[in-house]
């Protein structure tokens, strides 16, 4: 099949980027969509001209390098998946597929579909731990936790730190990402003694980075390819209030 | 001329690691913070070691090439995690765990180590609870356990079907604490190129910083490589595409001698190559063997659907096989057993490199809803990627490169033949012998990190206090400098027609082949004269586009292909000289007349640790015997 790609080319971090058009003929519908970048790359390099740069690694939607709109989707148009999960079978021939970075102020551009996400890690670096030396730990069945609670720590731990929500929401929040951590923690008990430290250092951080406020849209919800639930930002919210 | 001397305590086995630690010299609280210490990789290895240093009070700069610490390979483990806590009262303890392990990997790893991973192995899991590990749990509140990888007891603790993320987060949660309190210092998207030795010791490395381009100097008392496997050296792999040997590669030229390089686990079911740009073949989990039957058609032209082939048409190739064991043997047994039955002439799919694993009869056992609960979540991976219903028809699957057994050779304190230089974490070749057990790797991983370097090591430094900070303008630095850049150089300076993909697909194709599942003499021979050609070809007609002052994801993966070369020549050599099967490394030449592995303890009860001669690009062999004192040697069978 032929697609059409509208892609965006930007040469790093300072210059101004533009879209690149690229009719690509002889896509295979059991190719991945990164695939099918790799086969696009492949073409360029043969051709003297510069492959698109994109971030990937686990190429199995648990990483959370790859991420890039698709036709103005964060990952993907298919929901509850990472790009690399998406698949060429849903696309038809003839297709023109539009492919962005992540827009947000606090990701900036490094080249082509490659952003920053190291405010992620700034957040987490901010107090998603548990203060606790190696050798100092107990027996783990001394600390039993509720099923229930164990069982929703595991639904917010999943979150593959990717960005989707952020480039989802208008208000580039990242309270659904922070949110993940700080219900996975507070779920646990041995979250629960740094529970006040850990929420208002995290907050404080991730405001001064940039991100925006949550305005209850559900745009983060809906494109997060881990199934976070917004459940979780009310969480971080009642944790937030209890910790002054 | 090198010495091997694996440095392994005195006394019973049980009290080795218990003597040793008592005896080891140390460093005192005070001084720590004169040491550098330098570890690369943030998988459960290098970002538990980075941690437990930092607690300690050393000066850790830790690197990985990914943009965040959390995404390194780790991250993709799925099924679990091993610990001899005998929660389950099945009768499991460290000595059993030690005792799989040395069954397992057939007789070739080094007693004393697999039994301080087995005896680290509870440590590792109260400490991933203490970070806030999300494992599976129990109405009681306790944690579960669930069997893994065809052993007796249920000793695999587990999140859902990600328990390597779960335990890399956790791990790069204390990881963050450390980088708050200012003892680890983190390099992300830094790709580690060179390593520096200063008089013969491991003082520092040279990395490129890949946003930028810029070759950075850092220097250290000490420098951990925790780089993980190689398996992409087959191109298709279940590992994540940028894993690469560049970083043990270089150590192993430098002078660290690189042990068993052709010991590697080839995986029964991972999702079939679907089209010729594929970039990984996904790993579904092992644990679908526990319902799932694995079959071909009788017949070698059957065209009808699988749910039209009637139950005595079909080959249960491995039930028939092997009774005892079924579809449960472990994974070497099943893969070759697959590969044999698809190079007869009866594979499925549109390749005809595929197997049926199919759910039908235990759906109709347990209801659906039984399996959905079980495997769920693997199902709609499957239907993802492929666009099939395992629910409806077969899974099909194929065997994938997967676990590299084989990596540096490192003595008992996990130091390597270099002095200062560690490996841990897969990239070194310890435990798992020839063959590695399911759920024993995160295991491993993290017991090297948290629990072992983190007392060895002082060893080594007790004597460096003095040294001081070391100055990165020498001209060592230099040298090792001008050498990264002068590769670089000649790698754009080619400018051919092949892109470096293409390079790499036809090591990988060559690779699996010859000295994949099966190896033979004559395949092994001709595959080293391919891989030299190629290896020519490449140096000649590689296209890498760009410069080096940015980023340029070409040059990464030219140098990580160049290196594969000079790896692929050496397990091609490894696996030529040992003319026994043992494991997974299965030579035609020495099989039972069932066409069972048959190992040959006589001749080749050791570690073949390589080193490589600079002057000739040659490799001279070194045997580390090894002796069985604990567990006797017995044939492995599952018949
Ligand atoms: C699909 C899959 C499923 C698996 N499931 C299980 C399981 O259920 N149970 C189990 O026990 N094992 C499992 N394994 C094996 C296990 O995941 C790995 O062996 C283990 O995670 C290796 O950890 P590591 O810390 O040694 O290295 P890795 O996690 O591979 O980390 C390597 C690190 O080194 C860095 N690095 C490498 N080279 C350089 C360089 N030159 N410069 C800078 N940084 C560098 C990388 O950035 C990364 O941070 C699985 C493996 C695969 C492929
Ligand atoms: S919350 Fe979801 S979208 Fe946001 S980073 Fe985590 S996994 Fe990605
Ligand atoms: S490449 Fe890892 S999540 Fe997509």
């Amino acid at each position: 099949m032929k697609v059409r790609l509208k892609i965006w080319r930007q040469k790093n971090s300072k210059s101004k980027g533009a879209f690149a058009t690229y009719d690509f003929d002889g896509v295979s519908p059991e190719m991945s969509f990164l695939e099918m970048l790799d086969a696009l790359n492949t073409k360029l390099v043969q051709e003297g001209r510069e492959p698109v740069a994109f971030d990937h690694d686990c190429r199995e939607g648990i990483c959370g390098s790859c991420g890039m709109y698709i036709n103005g989707y964060p990952h993907s148009p298919v929901p509850g998946i990472t790009t690399c999960h998406l698949s060429m079978r849903y696309f038809n021939d003839g297709d023109t597929i539009t492919v962005e970075p992540w827009r947000a102020k606090t990701f900036p551009v490094i080249k082509d579909l490659m952003v920053d996400r190291s405010a992620f890690d700034k957040i987490q670096v901010a107090g998603g731990f548990i203060s606790v030396n190696t050798g100092a730990a107990p027996d783990s069945n001394s600390i039993p936790c509720r099923k229930k609670h164990a069982d929703e720590a595991f639904d917010s731990a999943s979150c593959i730190g990717c960005g989707a929500c952020v480039a989802a929401c208008k208000n580039a929040s990242a309270m659904l990402f922070l949110s993940a951590k700080i219900s996975q923690l507070a779920l646990l008990p041995q979250g629960r003694i740094e529970a006040k430290e850990r929420v208002r250092e995290m907050v404080s951080v991730m405001d001064e980075l940039g991100f925006g406020n949550c305005s209850n849209t559900g745009a983060c919800e809906a494109q997060c390819p881990k199934g976070i639930k917004l459940t979780n930002i009310a969480r971080l919210n009642r944790e937030y209030y209890k910790a002054f | 001329m090198i010495k091997l001397d694996a440095k392994i305590p005195e006394g019973p086995i049980a009290e080795k690691w218990t003597r040793y630690k008592q005896s080891v010299n140390l460093v005192n609280p005070a001084n720590k913070k004169k040491l550098d210490i330098i570890v690369i990789g943030t998988g459960l290895a290098g970002a538990g070691a980075a941690s437990a240093l930092g607690e300690l009070g050393y000066n850790v700069k830790n690197f990985c090439f990914q943009d965040s610490p959390r995404r390194a390979h780790s991250v993709a483990a799925q099924g679990g995690i091993n610990a001899a806590k005998n929660y389950k009262n099945d009768g499991d303890s460290i000595y059993r765990l030690f005792y799989d392990m040395i069954k397992g990997g057939d007789f070739r790893a080094r007693e004393a180590n697999v039994y301080r991973a087995a005896e680290v192995s509870n440590d590792v899991i109260d400490h991933y609870t203490a970070q806030g590990v999300p494992f599976a749990r129990d109405y009681g509140g306790t944690l579960d356990n669930r069997s893994f990888g065809g052993v007796q007891v249920s000793r695999t603790f587990y999140a859902k079907g990600q328990t390597g993320q779960q335990c890399l987060l956790g791990a790069y949660s204390s990881l963050n604490r450390q980088i708050k309190l200012g003892t680890v210092k983190m390099f992300p998207r830094r790709e580690m190129l060179e390593l520096v030795l200063i008089d013969g010791k491991a003082r520092g490395i040279i990395a490129r910083n890949l946003i930028t381009g810029e070759l950075e100097r850092h220097s250290a008392h000490a420098v951990v490589l925790a780089t993980g496997g190689y398996g992409t050296i087959y191109y298709l792999s279940t590992l994540a595409v940028n894993s690469n040997a560049s970083a043990a590669w270089k150590a192993h030229r430098k002078g660290a001698l690189f042990a068993n390089p052709s010991f590697v686990q080839i995986h029964p079911t991972s999702v079939p190559q679907l089209n010729d740009y594929q970039a990984k073949l996904t790993l579904m989990s092992e644990s679908l063997r526990n319902d799932g039957r694995i079959w071909v058609p009788k017949n070698k032209d059957e065209k009808r659907h699988p749910n039209d082939i009637p139950e005595e048409e079909r080959d249960y190739f491995l039930e028939r096989r092997y009774p005892a064991f079924g579809n449960l043997v472990p994974r070497d047994v099943a893969s070759r057993a697959a590969k044999e039955r698809c190079d007869a002439g009866y594979g499925v799919g549109k390749t005809g490199l595929a197997v049926n694993l199919d759910f039908r009869d235990a759906i109709k056992k347990q209801g659906k809803k039984a399996i959905e609960s079980k495997y769920g979540n693997l199902f709609e991976m499957y239907e993802t990627i492929t666009g099939s219903d395992p629910y409806d028809e077969p899974m099909k699957i194929y065997p994938a490169g997967h676990y590299t057994m084989g990596g540096l050779w490192v003595d008992y304190e996990l130091m390597t033949t270099i002095p200062g230089l560690y490996a841990i974490g897969e990239s070194n070749f310890s435990d798992h012998g020839a063959n590695r057990l399911g759920a024993c790797s995160l295991m491993q991983a993290a017991g090297d990190g948290y629990f072992i370097l983190p007392n060895t090591i002082s060893n080594y430094l007790a004597p460096e206090i003095k040294t001081g900070k070391i100055p990165t303008d020498g001209k060592e630095f230099g040298e090792a400098e001008k050498s990264v850049t002068d590769r670089i150089n000649k790698l754009l300076s080619i400018s051919g027609k092949q892109t470096v993909t293409s390079f790499h697909k036809r090591l990988g194709r060559i690779m699996w082949d010859y000295c994949g599942m099966s190896r033979n003499s004559e395949g092994l021979t001709k595959a080293l004269k391919m891989v030299n050609e190629l290896e020519e070809e490449f140096w000649k007609d590689v296209n890498v586009p760009g410069s080096s002052d940015e980023v340029n994801q070409e040059i990464e993966k030219a140098g990580r292909v160049a290196d594969y070369f000079e790896l692929a020549k050496l397990m091609i050599t490894d696996a030529l000289h040992r003319k026994e099967s043992c494991g997974a490394h299965f030579r035609e030449e020495s099989q039972t007349p069932e066409g069972e592995a048959m190992r040959n303890d006589a001749e080749f009860a050791y570690v073949a640790a390589w080193q490589f001669n600079e002057s000739e690009k040659t490799h001279t062999l070194h045997k580390e015997m090894l002796s069985f004192v604990e567990v006797e040697m017995k044939e492995r069978s599952y018949k």
